[in-house]
């Protein structure tokens, strides 16, 4: 990209050559259409301009004309349509293999958690060729998460988490920006996302702490003294949270609602919202007892409760990214 | 054609005649009226106040672009000059410009009625927006107000601590000033046609007001209920937006949209119908597929209800609804295109002068259909994730806002400007200034979608140094833009006292409200016109002897 002016932004991530694709394909189209506008438009005003003696035509339309172009444009604009939902269905459908880092935004600033435990303010390292998946929330106003390399953007909420996912392919330094406006410094909260060769990027995680964050939310667990209610060996006065994660959850009400991390998230803060068949409402909210960091902690500890947690060593998701794992191919 | 000639050497007594003008030279005549031309005046007047405090903040924030560093102003000044350069803008200028100046003075006038049917809630309306103005000055005065003109919670609820609430109520008060407009226009229409006048001889500028109108007292009720709700956050700390207090910061985004994109075409239909009536004039034709046009203007009414969620792709709302918004938002694209297409085809065969309004005319196609496409690249969501909430939105509805509104408007008032004055404006100066708008115009925004798809965000004081050179094209063009717009408040106010005294009909255009003397008589019309014609019999008509403005120098 030029730096003195740059007319097109990096393509870092394999969603950048995809949107890159429709946005030319689009100013094809429309340099087109705009071109034909603009040249039909100079022709007929010279052509019919007013001499003497020369009077106008009176033309009443013509319904076959109208109809043309109300169908033809209609079918142009459905290609756009499809394309672009097809580019959006991916953008919204992280695969099941991603690498999961949180994401707390706060005015004025972005602080990232990875699963590993490391944790970075204003910037983010990735390596090439991972799928990583953000889930993000905020602590006060709406801000966006933005890396206009990655052509991706996701508004990052209060009180709920939303979701990104890329793959990058260039290393590199890349913007991250706040893309939605969010009081005094919204232009100062960006930073950088850095893209490093898998081999570059395990020897930057493997200089940071060590508990992962799961580890954290075990911890976080017993201190708050949820494990009493929610036990593993008996039936406690709260549901058991093995294997809950992702499965449907029969509700008091009738309701079924997929246990996904928003889910996790709302029984923490607001416990009576949803209350799980055949249990009584007598959780206590922990609303301003935790932090946004240490519910992330706590949801991604649920998350990895596949199986009864054992002994000390509790269970693990999966051991952080290493450059040997097979979905590390580096595509291009 | 029955026109009126006046010795041009008479410069005390223009007209012997008795005209709106000079019925009653008193402060309390013109405050008190309820003539609809004079209101149209007094809201000529103070739109143009608010137009041009609105363009000042737009020349801060270019000059603060300049450079990179934020170092004009402080980031909470900018954050509030680029709120009070939007919210002036849409709620003071965009939203009644056309309708309140133009419509208010010709609605009347067009299909042969004395005023409108409430005189009497129309001079209210007026006084509503005056005092929505005046408080949005004071909450300006007394430090200001910094969400941007969207108001998005929980920001605006909990975040920002500037005079929200005072800001919200100025909204809410020039939202029954809108809908009282509405209101007018379509009882006036419905049930004050001259004699013959059937809705299929309408010119369509009032198709464009009837469908506008619809729109405002539709959609204007939920944004003022929106800033209610958001003043009773703030307030009382009741949780509506806020999830703090078990709110949902989406409700405030749908419930603010369900206006204010439908709020787009409160603003962009009336310049439609403006446009409409300037390509017959000037190519002396019907305007090719007439019903087409007219029920386009009824359509984009419609289905402008339908889109509103295409301004949250990226918000938070599900896959599925986000795909449904943006089939629909496509919808609107047709009868928009219709349009285009059928000014276009009026050329065809035609007979053009290229008066100054006309330019405006062609410029208004111009730099619609590049907002008009760059609208179809949004509603593709694809590209919408990437370029929404950058510059490439902000370039997309200055196109559509200002370079099809303004266009439109501007053009109205040159081709009216003969009846509302009864005076010719000066034509060389006019083409001139015509052509510093559409240049400017293009030189400042047309590099702002460049700049949004490399990724400068909007609302933003201080960026990257690799958006400068961009940035610089772009203020640089905004300063011929604003020579552009100055130049006709100059001319058009040289005009009243020097002007050549305007015939009854100067551009020999079809319409009833050239029917009567320039400028006409309080009601309007000495006597009921009878219609017995179509719309736009432009082959009845002889066209004016000059090719353009008579007495033009």
């Amino acid at each position: 990209m030029s730096k003195f002016l740059p007319l097109w932004p990096d393509q870092a991530s394999t969603m950048a050559s995809q949107v890159d694709a429709l946005y030319i394909y689009l100013l094809l189209v429309s340099g087109v259409m705009t071109a034909l506008i603009y040249i039909a438009v100079t022709v007929l005003a010279i052509k019919y301009r007013r001499v003497p003696g020369r009077d106008a035509q009176q033309i009443e339309g013509s319904t076959l004309l109208e109809i043309t172009w109300s169908i033809v444009p209609l079918f142009v604009m459905m290609t756009f349509f499809i394309w672009g939902a097809v580019i959006y269905f991916q953008e919204r459908t992280p695969p099941a293999d991603a690498t999961e880092v949180y994401v707390v935004a706060k005015q004025w600033m972005w602080k990232i958690e990875h699963m590993e435990g490391q944790r970075e303010i204003n910037q983010l390292h990735v390596p090439t060729g991972q799928n990583i998946k953000l889930i993000m929330t905020s602590q006060d106003v709406i801000h966006s998460f933005f890396v206009p390399a990655f052509r991706i953007k996701q508004d990052v909420l209060p009180g709920r988490y939303t979701t990104l996912w890329f793959k990058a392919t260039q290393p590199g330094r890349y913007h991250l920006f706040c893309a939605e406006y969010c009081g005094t410094n919204h232009s100062g909260m960006g930073g950088d996302i850095v893209v490093m060769e898998p081999q570059d990027y395990a020897q930057w995680m493997a200089g940071g702490p060590s508990a992962p964050l799961q580890e954290t939310g075990k911890q976080l667990f017993t201190q708050l003294g949820c494990a009493t209610c929610h036990r593993f060996d008996v039936q406690g006065r709260g549901p058991n949270l093995t294997a809950v994660y992702n499965k449907p959850v029969l509700l008091e009400d009738g309701r079924t609602v997929i246990a996904d991390e928003n889910y996790v998230r709302e029984s923490i803060l607001n416990p009576t919202a949803k209350i799980v068949s055949g249990f009584k409402p007598v959780m206590p909210t922990f609303q301003g007892i935790v932090s946004d960091e240490q519910l992330n902690a706590l949801v991604a500890y649920v998350k990895s409760l596949a199986q009864p947690p054992t002994g000390t060593a509790g269970l693990q998701n999966q051991p952080p990214t290493s450059p040997a794992q097979p979905q590390n191919t580096q595509v291009q | 054609m029955a026109s009126t000639v006046i010795p041009a050497n008479q410069t005390l007594a223009p007209t012997p005649k008795l005209n709106y003008l000079n019925n009653g030279h008193t402060l309390k005549s013109w405050l008190l009226t309820t003539d609809h031309k004079r209101i149209a005046l007094l809201y000529l007047i103070s739109v143009t106040v608010f137009f041009f405090l609105g363009g000042f903040f737009a020349m801060l924030i270019r000059l603060e672009l300049l450079t990179p560093q934020g170092d004009l102003m402080q980031a909470d000044t900018y954050n509030k000059v680029f709120t009070m350069h939007g919210m002036i803008m849409v709620f003071f200028f965009l939203i009644p410009v056309v309708p309140a100046v133009l419509g208010n003075f010709l609605v009347p006038l067009m299909i042969g009625a004395k005023d409108l049917a409430f005189p009497r809630i129309n001079l209210l309306s007026w006084y509503l927006y005056i005092t929505a103005g005046t408080l949005f000055l004071h909450c300006m005065l007394t430090g200001g107000v910094d969400t941007g003109w969207t108001f998005y919670t929980p920001y605006s609820t909990v975040g920002s601590n500037t005079n929200v609430i005072e800001a919200g109520l100025a909204v809410f008060i020039a939202g029954f000033s809108s809908i009282f407009t509405g209101l007018n226009f379509i009882v006036t229409i419905h049930r004050m046609r001259a004699p013959g006048l059937t809705w299929d001889r309408l010119p369509l500028f009032i198709w464009a007001n009837y469908a506008t109108s619809l729109i405002m007292i539709l959609g204007t009720p939920v944004i003022a209920i929106t800033v209610v709700l958001v003043a009773v956050e703030r307030l009382f700390h009741l949780g509506i937006f806020d999830p703090r207090l078990g709110g949902d910061p989406l409700l405030f985004q749908h419930l603010f949209w369900f206006y204010s994109h439908p709020a787009v075409y409160i603003m962009i239909l009336p310049s439609m119908g403006v446009i409409s009536e300037l390509i017959a004039c000037f190519a002396r034709k019907r305007i090719f597929g007439y019903k087409f046009v007219a029920l386009s203007s009824l359509a984009i009414a419609v289905f402008g209800f339908l889109v509103w969620a295409h301004h949250m792709f990226v918000a938070g709302i599900s896959l599925y609804a986000a795909m449904i918004f943006s089939f629909l938002s496509f919808s609107v694209g047709v009868p928009s295109a219709v349009k285009v297409f059928n000014w276009t085809a009026t050329l065809y065969k035609s007979s053009i002068s290229y008066a100054t309004p006309m330019l405006y005319a062609f410029g208004f196609i111009g730099l619609f259909t590049i907002g008009g496409l760059t609208g179809l690249m949004l509603a593709t969501i694809g590209i919408d994730v990437h370029v929404t909430d950058t510059y490439f939105v902000v370039a997309h509805f200055h196109y559509v806002m200002v370079g099809g509104v303004l266009m439109g408007y501007l053009g109205g008032l040159h081709f009216w400007w003969p009846k509302i004055s009864g005076r010719m404006y000066p034509e060389s100066w006019a083409k001139l200034s015509a052509l510093l708008v559409f240049v400017g115009f293009n030189l400042t925004f047309f590099p702002q979608f460049i700049l949004g798809y490399v990724g400068m965000p909007r609302r933003y004081w201080q960026y990257p140094p690799e958006f400068q050179v961009l940035n610089v094209l772009s203020t640089a063009g905004s300063s011929v833009l604003a020579v552009g717009y100055l130049l006709p408040m100059i001319y058009l106010l040289w005009s009243l006292k020097y002007g050549p005294i305007a015939e009854a009909n100067p551009w020999g255009a079809a319409g009833l409200e050239w029917q009567t003397t320039s400028p006409p008589p309080t009601f309007n019309f000495d006597e009921t016109p009878v219609v017995t014609w179509e719309a736009y019999n432009y082959d009845e008509i002889p066209a004016p002897k000059q090719l353009e403005a008579p007495g033009a120098r």
